[in-house]
């Protein structure tokens, strides 16, 4: 049974310019349907995304935040994918001591044309929220 | 803090409004803080809006504008320019994203797709709420630039910027210039040979004044960035003095007791270790190769012009911007792939060119004189399994190009076609219906079900299930068969690592948009042309060079260039130096000095590319990207996060 009534869960995506962001806009455009809950917040690198600020996602009342990795097409360098891994790692940590569940963050490589693999995190990642958060 | 904001909510036609009440987001966001004016527009990029909204800007003392329309990659440059012309710095400009991310990802719930515009240009208000005044970056820059590669690419892109005005060095890793066109004899469509067309560029590179070409040349180091790059140049001696006489050298060349597969013949040849160049390199001279020469002295017996006191050198260049045209190789099958290496009469597309250029009257391959030739279609392109999953281009022309010339030249050849569907795109079309015409077999399988090359009773027989007449097994017994390979990125890629280029999922160097911005790299000033970015025939190399060209061209014309300046700041009160931003900076853009008595971390803006991966890393979290400050992006969630 799902713990909410909400048809769908409030998701943060970090999405970067170059890479991923150019794959969510082509799923607007291919008309490609999310919840319209899901929201983005475009930054240079994946990389670059702080775990203050996922956490204060979870604290403003965000069910779910989403990082559309630039993995191995990181315009800066082959080192991203990793590096995006341990921002995930130590965000989780983070996560586990304020008795958030690791679960609510997800983490996908998102290249510059995977309009459908985007469109398909979302829905997953949305019932999965649905269904095991209370939002 | 308390900006005065303009806002604007644009129709897109009905792109937008036919799914987001544009009137309803308008009266979400008026009221809020620092809202002077808000209002909706048919189209926002349209000319009479970009007047009003200058007069307005003006008029309204705005000091924030946002305008929520389409993908800030459309029109974010556009609004920019609209503030600067107001008076206003562009940096106070936000964009917001109601379109693709809106009205066209939401046109199933319109509501829904409402609801998020208004969060969205909450979002964008919260946003330019922090928004500074910057002004862009100033540096000098040295009219000068150096072009790795002197391929056809290379040498037009060279000529170009040297006619535009700058000092061009173009720096060849191989003792001639022509890469990989020199190889090629006849090239279609046109009737003029690979080396005609290397030698038209030669000439001009040889009588220019603003160019200086350097061969057996490669990048040792460089330093700086964009506008200042310093590069460190090594040249490979020749062993060979500057005036020599010819029949000299032919008796060296016929005492030296190496030989070595000729690279330039694709290993079909032999050459020695002291050679010339081809009919189709330049310059015209002899060179030792430096590798192979066992320094045995018989050359040096029969020939005065050799000279091993030659020693390597280094040259120091300074130059403004790179040029990148350092090209391909050409696939190399597997052993045992469709026959290569494990049957003889089954050769490369390369090897099959120099075949046809350089046999006279008949086609005889091993001794063997050949009348039916089967090509196999997409042979290390397009693979399933493999990593090229890249169409190469340019090699269904070129094989359909080179069986007409065999059939052409060499009376009684068949030509078979083993492919995948042909892709003679453009004018090159017409080679195929010529072929056609001609009589040649177009047959055709799928990827998972490729032809078969076998040896039955001593013949090599090629068989396919040909799609084309319902999957019938066809069978074809070949005295030759051509396997087509396309391009590779090249295996020796030193040079990318060294400017830390990076590569697409291809492996061939990765432009920062396929369409918006072909030429560029993330690394600024840094530009690439030809084929080391993914395969090219001759004229989308040259057409990629000219682009090129004027790109690197700009970053160097005035003399003085202007940066985003969107970088690293360090909070020098709260940072301990610990090294780790520094460690995790691809680019080498931060140091430690000395601040206040006590060592701290410091931006080298020229630099700094703005990627960020400083910020998360450093524990007293004393980095902040301009643009993207915690007080930003946390103003923004806190925003989307509400109800």
């Amino acid at each position: 049974m799902p713990v909410s009534n909400k048809k769908y869960a409030k998701i943060l995506v970090f999405s970067t310019e170059k890479i991923s962001d150019p794959a969510i806009d082509m799923a607007g455009l291919l008309k490609l349907h999310y919840p319209p809950t899901v929201y983005t917040i475009p930054v240079p690198c994946s990389s670059g995304i702080k775990p203050r600020w996922i956490l204060n996602a979870f604290e403003e009342g965000f069910s779910g935040v989403f990082i559309a990795a630039d993995g191995s097409d990181c315009p800066y360098g082959e080192s991203c994918t990793e590096k995006t891994g341990h921002i995930v790692a130590k965000t989780h940590e983070l996560m586990k001591e304020k008795n958030i569940e690791s679960a609510r963050l997800r983490m996908a490589a998102i290249c510059s044309v995977c309009s459908e693999s985007f469109v398909k995190q979302m829905k997953s990642f949305n019932e999965y929220l649905i269904n095991n958060v209370n939002n | 803090m308390n900006k005065k904001l303009g806002i604007y909510i644009c129709h897109c036609g009905g792109n937008i409004s036919d799914y987001v009440d544009v009137e309803k987001v308008k009266k979400a966001i008026e009221n809020e803080e620092g809202v002077a004016m808000a209002k909706t527009t048919m189209f926002a990029c349209a000319d009479s809006n970009q007047k009003e909204m200058v007069e307005d800007i003006k008029s309204n003392g705005l000091d924030g504008v946002i305008v929520a329309s389409c993908s800030p990659k459309l029109h974010q440059i556009t609004f920019r320019a609209v503030t600067e012309r107001a008076g206003l710095n562009k940096y106070n400009y936000v964009h917001a994203n109601i379109r693709e991310q809106a009205s066209w990802a939401h046109s199933d719930d319109k509501a829904g797709a409402t609801e998020k515009a208004i969060h969205i240009v909450k979002a964008a208000i919260a946003k330019v709420r922090y928004a500074e005044s910057l002004e862009p970056i100033k540096i000098k820059s040295k009219k000068a630039v150096a072009v790795f590669g002197a391929g056809v690419a290379g040498m037009k892109a060279a000529i170009e910027l040297a006619n535009m005005g700058s000092e061009v060095f173009l720096v060849e890793r191989e003792f001639f210039v022509g890469g990989r066109t020199a190889q090629w004899d006849s090239v279609c469509t046109s009737n003029q040979s690979g080396g005609e067309i290397v030698s038209e560029l030669y000439e001009k590179i040889k009588n220019h004044k603003n160019i200086i070409l350097y061969t057996g040349a490669e990048a040792e180091s460089y330093s700086g960035s964009i506008g200042d790059f310093h590069l460190k140049i090594r040249i490979k001696p020749s062993f060979v003095k500057s005036e020599f006489k010819k029949e000299n050298i032919e008796k060296a060349i016929s005492v030296c007791p190496v030989e070595v597969d000729d690279e330039f013949e694709f290993n079909l040849k032999k050459r020695k270790a002291i050679y010339q160049n081809k009919e189709s390199e330049f310059p015209k001279r002899p060179v030792i190769d430096n590798i192979n020469c066992t320094r045995c002295g018989e050359c040096e017996k029969v020939c005065e012009n050799i000279d091993f006191s030659q020693k390597e050198e280094t040259v120091d260049l300074h130059v403004g911007s790179i040029l990148m045209a350092t090209g391909f190789d050409p696939y190399l099958p597997e052993t045992g792939e469709f026959g290569f290496n494990a049957i003889d009469n089954v050769i490369t597309l390369s090897q099959f060119q120099r075949l046809v250029s350089a046999s006279n009257k008949e086609l005889i391959y091993n001794g063997k004189k050949i009348k039916n030739i089967a090509y196999i279609y997409c042979v290390g392109s397009r693979q399933s399994e493999g990593e090229n999953k890249f169409c190469s281009r340019y090699c269904c022309t070129t094989t359909i190009h080179s069986s007409i010339e065999a059939k052409k030249k060499f009376p009684g050849i068949f030509n078979f076609h083993f492919t995948r569907g042909i892709r003679t795109y453009g004018k090159q079309e017409a080679l195929y219906h010529e072929s056609s015409k001609m009589g040649d077999i177009y047959l055709q399988s799928y990827e998972n079900d490729p032809p078969v090359v076998d040896i039955q009773n001593g013949k090599t027989i090629v068989k396919i299930n040909d799609i084309l007449t319902g999957t019938k097994e066809m069978m074809v017994e070949a005295d030759l068969v051509v396997l087509v390979t396309g391009m590779t990125p090249r295996a020796e890629n030193s040079i990318g690592s060294l400017f830390k280029l990076p590569k697409g999922r291809d492996k061939f160097f990765n432009e920062i948009h396929m369409k918006l911005r072909p030429v560029e790299t993330v690394i600024d000033g840094i530009t690439i042309a030809g084929t080391c970015q993914g395969p090219k025939n001759i004229a989308e190399s040259v057409n990629s060079a000219l682009s090129a060209a004027t790109k690197s061209f700009s970053y160097v014309s005035k003399g003085e260039l202007e940066l985003e300046p969107i970088v690293a700041e360090v909070d020098k009160d709260t940072c301990t130096w610990c090294g780790i931003c520094s460690e995790a900076c691809p680019f080498d853009a931060i140091k430690k000095v000395d601040y206040n008595g006590k060592a701290v971390a410091v931006i080298n803006n020229s630099n700094c590319k703005g990627c960020g991966m400083c910020l998360p890393v450093c524990p007293s979290d004393s980095i902040e990207l301009i643009a993207f400050s915690n007080k930003e992006i946390e103003s923004m969630i806190k925003l989307l996060a509400k109800d």
